[in-house]
């Protein structure tokens, strides 16, 4: 279960921005998963809570799906997941345009 | 100032972040792959299930290199230095990382890992990942290219279900097809469920045990270290 490294690379990140801004509580983290960035969002969830001390104990974690998109870098015609990786139109291998992100997108903090 | 839901609350600030969770792996791994560049070393992170077979192309590709290319690996395990040992006895100088129960490894514990290893002697380094097809896709190790090894006793299937792991290969090796006139195992299905989750498939079959494909694998390492000299990128992933 790597979710629990993931969290813990992202607790030592928000610490540091808290510190940075002599943050007294932090309300809230939005963060982005893709639907092929091989995280779960449940697991990633649970193991947050497990690391919800201190500055952190009181902080909501939003988590925002991103659905895997596949586009032809050539025609930028969409092509669908879960079919054969290839533009329908011109054959050329197709691109992932989104769905892998591991992202911290916002921190939402409380400063005096 | 809290601008994000308009309440004007002093005392609240939201600080717009939009980076990579693993940023710091990231990093780490940029300056594992400098040095390896820089020191003329191909590096190969080789993953896949336990037991697909991955130490055994490791000492195939040592057998077979004797006296052409010079390498060295670094094995990640839960426990046991056997990998390493294994490696040791066909003349690969090998180290262990023993992850205890870390289900992969990752950049920095690469990086310690190669502060007490010759590396800079090798043509070619292996990092041998810990056995499995999930957790070790997602952590960039400062690799030339990502090799899945897949065997056939495993069933065609594996790619629709581990699509992480096998997008971000650069190569997979079929392994143990020398087992397949006892199987019912088709090799068109994997072909076909590779192309769904790896826009490029690339696929080479082999066996360690029989030496079939090896030579294969050795002219496809061969091209790819020396686009590497040359300046060719050949890990094209963007990470986002």
């Amino acid at each position: 279960m790597h979710e629990y490294s993931l969290v813990r690379a992202m607790v030592d990140r928000v610490e540091q921005e808290a510190r940075a801004r002599n943050a007294t509580a932090i309300s809230r983290l939005a963060v982005c998963i893709g639907a092929m960035s091989g995280v779960e969002p449940e697991l990633f969830a649970s193991a947050f809570t497990l690391c919800q001390e201190g500055i952190l104990a009181g902080a909501r974690l939003d988590i925002r799906r991103s659905e895997a998109v596949w586009a032809c870098p050539r025609c930028a015609a969409a092509v669908p997941a879960g079919g054969v990786l290839r533009c329908s139109a011109c054959d050329s291998p197709a691109r992932m345009v989104s769905g892998d992100e591991i992202l911290l997108e916002r921190i939402e903090m409380e400063v005096p | 100032m809290c601008d994000t839901c308009g309440c004007g609350d002093p005392s609240k600030v939201s600080v717009e972040v939009h980076d990579r969770i693993l940023s710091a792996n990231d990093r780490t791994a940029a300056h594992n792959r400098e040095h390896l560049v820089e020191g003329g070393v191909f590096a190969v992170n080789l993953m896949g299930s336990p037991g697909a077979g991955k130490t055994a192309v490791l000492e195939a590709t040592a057998r077979a290199l004797a006296g052409k290319g010079r390498i060295g690996a670094i094995a990640g395990d839960l426990e046991t230095e056997r990998d390493a040992d294994r490696l040791r006895a066909v003349g690969v100088p090998a180290t262990a990382i023993t992850t205890g129960s870390a289900c992969h490894l990752d950049a920095e514990m690469v990086h310690r890992s190669l502060h007490d290893f010759p590396w800079r002697d090798l043509d070619y380094l292996f990092v041998e990942n810990v056995g499995n097809l999930v957790c070790p896709a997602i952590y960039d190790l400062g690799q030339a290219v990502n090799v899945v090894a897949l065997s056939v006793t495993e069933g065609e299937d594996k790619p629709l279900k581990y699509p992480v792991m096998f997008r971000k290969a650069d190569l997979v090796l079929l392994t143990k097809v020398d087992l397949l006139p006892h199987l019912d195992y088709r090799v068109d299905l994997v072909l076909d469920a590779l192309s769904r989750v790896m826009p490029q498939p690339s696929v080479l079959r082999v066996s360690a045990r029989t030496g079939e494909g090896i030579p294969g694998w050795l002219s496809w390492l061969d091209g790819r270290r020396a686009a590497q000299a040359q300046g060719v990128p050949a890990h094209p992933h963007h990470h986002s």
